[in-house]
């Protein structure tokens, strides 16, 4: 059901861990829906010089969490909220339509992260325009009903 | 090494099964409906399966009706019953945790004006016969409740369930389709009135199954057309599958009680030793009134899909009742009746065994399972707080 791509990330993820004096932080997804992402960000003139991640999920989260992670690592803020889901899933090689939200978790964390940077440093990002914190009941899941 | 431990979700054709099936798929084709020897033959066939299957649970031949496997079987008695007595009353009880051929079965109902009640279970998965005792009403027509879960492998006390239905003059209906082959059902001693069963859990061919219907119960059918299996349930017999049927229930039942010895001896090897290597575990289901080859552990602060991935990996079949493997929101309507959180439940991993399994591969899954949890564990923002101390 998963590409190749996406066991090779899950089995060998990139980026995993924490970052002890992070410049940013992003969580989003909760337990109830069983996808939690958190990321960490080191960013020096506004460049992403080091992303760790800490993802609790299915195998697709993780795998969207380590690819996600690789693409925006040494780019600038605004490349990183340039960065959409459905890159991540291509960069993947594709995840079945049931996993889609794994990429949108992935996309939303690095954005929620961005944000905390904006606010510990009153700064604007033309990629935040009309974003919203999460408050964690947000459901991202398309499953598809049984039956 | 491949090791496979979801004997729950089905078990391989045994080769006695298959040698027994096969000259009926090839030489002995007739039908058993046609007059002709070619008919004949495959008549007599049918008529040892149910012979077979009759002795199992200590029940008349003429009180066995095949199907198309379990889920038909519960469907037929459910949908059955609820026809066949709509008049006298439209209440049905069963519970929280069924199948979901019961529980959809009942849904659908619900839609055509039955009214259902879900009894609630316990931590361990039981039901109150309390509860039971008073959600009957003076319009209940039918009790449903499985004889044991197939996840988390609780056996619910069928007797004492059957008497109270007795004593109520309400139909009894038991989903056995885990514990056929596994435990001892003489229906001469149990008050029940209607059995599921099926063939692939107990090492015979899928696609086939079997209804017990006491004598004097009547139902509804619910697949028409000929006059198969007395008239009750239409179109030409899965011969081949009907005779391995019969065959796995006999070798299942030659000697169920070294069969269930063995089995819970490696049962509880497995479960001890990989609840005493990974902390923050815990066990689903009643500790003791369980299956003999079931074990449901719960590893907090993990997510199940890629816990099974992880063991797919290394050669191990497992499931699990995370949302994210059964392809719908929420983790198993299971695993939440019985009061997990949704985390708690989306760690959980079912592994059960079955006749072909050894210790060697017991000792497998508790070399190899430890360090995936760990690994998955030292990726998850909620085990941080655990190392940090504060759990």
């Amino acid at each position: 059901m998963y590409s190749e791509k996406v066991m090779e990330h899950f089995t060998n993820p990139r980026n995993v861990g924490e970052i002890a004096d992070a410049d940013a932080i992003g969580q989003v997804g909760n337990p109830k829906c069983g996808d939690i992402m958190k990321m960490y960000f080191k960013i020096e003139n506004d460049v992403i010089v080091d992303v760790k991640f800490k993802t609790f999920g299915c195998g697709s989260a993780i795998a969207s969490s380590s690819m996600a992670t690789e693409l925006i690592k040494g780019k600038t803020i605004d490349e990183a909220l340039a960065l959409s889901n459905r890159a991540v899933a291509d960069a993947l090689d594709g995840l079945p339509p049931v996993k889609m939200h794994c990429s949108v978790l992935a996309e939303e964390a690095i954005k929620s992260a961005m944000f905390d940077f904006a606010q510990r440093h009153q700064r604007e990002f033309e990629g935040l325009k009309g974003y919203q914190p999460p408050t964690g009941d947000e459901d991202h899941h398309d499953h598809g009903e049984e039956e | 090494m491949n090791v496979y431990l979801d004997y729950s979700a089905t078990t391989p054709v045994k080769p006695e099964v298959l040698e027994a099936m096969m000259p009926f798929l090839t030489q002995q084709y007739g039908n058993p409906s046609s007059l002709h020897r070619f008919g004949r033959e495959s008549r007599k066939a049918v008529d040892v399966a149910r012979d077979q299957i009759a002795k199992t649970l200590n029940a008349s031949p003429d009180e066995i009706f095949f199907t198309g496997g379990g889920s038909e079987a519960d469907n037929w008695a459910i949908k059955g019953t609820a026809y066949a007595l709509q008049s006298k009353g439209r209440h049905i009880i069963t519970t929280a945790i069924e199948h979901h051929a019961v529980l959809h079965a009942c849904e659908y109902l619900e839609k055509e004006g039955f009214q259902v009640t879900y009894l609630p279970v316990d931590e361990s998965g039981l039901i109150s016969l309390e509860d039971l005792k008073n959600a009957i009403k003076s319009d209940t027509i039918l009790i449903s409740v499985m004889y044991a879960n197939n996840e988390i492998g609780t056996i619910q006390p069928i007797e004492e369930i059957g008497r109270i239905a007795r004593e109520h003059r309400v139909l009894f209906h038991t989903d056995a389709v885990q514990t056929y082959g596994h435990l001892v059902m003489d229906t001469k001693q149990l008050p029940v009135d209607m059995i599921s069963i099926s063939a692939h859990k107990l090492y015979g061919p899928k696609g086939v199954g079997a209804l017990y219907l006491r004598k004097g119960v009547r139902i509804h059918n619910l697949i028409h057309g000929g006059g198969q299996e007395k008239k009750k349930r239409a179109g030409t017999e899965n011969i081949a599958g009907i005779v391995g049927f019969g065959k796995a229930a006999e070798l299942a039942y030659t000697d169920v009680e070294a069969h269930d010895q063995r089995l819970t001896a490696l049962r509880d090897n497995l479960k001890n030793r990989l609840m005493e290597t990974i902390p923050y575990t815990r066990l689903n289901g009643h500790p003791e009134r369980r299956l003999c080859n079931n074990v449901n552990l719960s590893f907090e602060f993990i997510e199940g899909e890629s816990m099974l991935l992880s063991l797919d990996m290394v050669g191990i079949g497992a499931s699990s009742g995370s949302a994210c493997t059964s392809g719908s929101l929420d983790p198993s309507h299971v695993l939440l009746a019985i009061g997990l959180s949704h985390e708690i439940a989306h760690g959980s991993l079912r592994l059960t065994l079955g006749d072909m399994t050894t210790q060697e591969e017991i000792d497998y899954v508790v070399e190899q399972l430890p360090p995936i949890v760990q690994r998955l564990r030292d990726m998850s923002p909620l085990y941080e707080q655990v190392k940090e101390g504060n759990r």
